[in-house]
């Protein structure tokens, strides 16, 4: 382990240390229910928990109006620290899409 | 372990936990356990108008696996401490695997 040290650091074996690489960086979460988050990533572990900071949530629902046609409406929230639970996590993103 | 850690840190602050089911409880930490469990006293349900049922509940106990979401108090947070406790826990966790 300690001789490997440098390259440990920054390199990718394995899937987390891509998550390991995004800390302090922005992420974007993909959650179950219709739901990402975009913020910076401030912790992880490897159940996928996280602690985000300056989250923005998106909800994605589906609303029937009286004709029964059916549109997507967003809702946003904003959070200034965020605790995730992991089993709720789809996927984590270093590259946020804008 | 890393989570456990940082939820004792936050005991007896006030913190919102957002459940599965979207209730939101805002109460103060009493404690936690290893699964993430979380005991609140004081509480209060944000939608009190759509969810009245727990309104006479004062403390409470939380399953840990319906927990979606917990807000923390941003200034009770230390972002480089979690980033770097999260790059040690990675570090153990690769140990352990080889």
């Amino acid at each position: 382990m300690a001789d490997a040290g440098e390259e440990e650091a920054t390199s990718v074996s394995e899937p987390l240390d891509l998550v390991r690489l995004s800390l302090d960086e922005i992420v974007f979460v993909k959650l179950r229910g219709d739901r990402e988050l975009k913020g910076r990533l401030h912790a992880y572990d490897s159940h996928c928990n996280v602690v985000l900071g300056d989250v923005e949530e998106t909800i994605y629902t589906i609303e029937e109006d009286e004709e029964g046609e059916e549109t997507v409406k967003t809702i946003k929230k904003q959070s200034e620290m965020l605790f995730v639970r992991g089993d709720s996590v789809v996927l984590i993103s270093p590259q946020a899409p804008s | 372990m890393l989570f456990f850690s940082f939820f004792k840190t936050l005991t007896n602050h006030t913190i919102t936990v957002e459940l599965k089911n979207d209730i939101s409880i805002r109460g103060t930490l009493k404690s936690v356990d290893q699964y993430l469990n979380i005991k609140l006293d004081d509480i209060t349900v944000l939608d009190e108008l759509r969810y009245p049922h727990l309104s006479s509940v004062k403390n409470i106990f939380i399953r840990g696996s319906v927990v979606r979401y917990v807000h923390l108090p941003a200034a009770e947070v230390d972002r480089g401490l979690l980033e770097d406790a999260s790059r040690r826990e990675a570090a153990n966790q690769a140990g352990k695997a080889k």
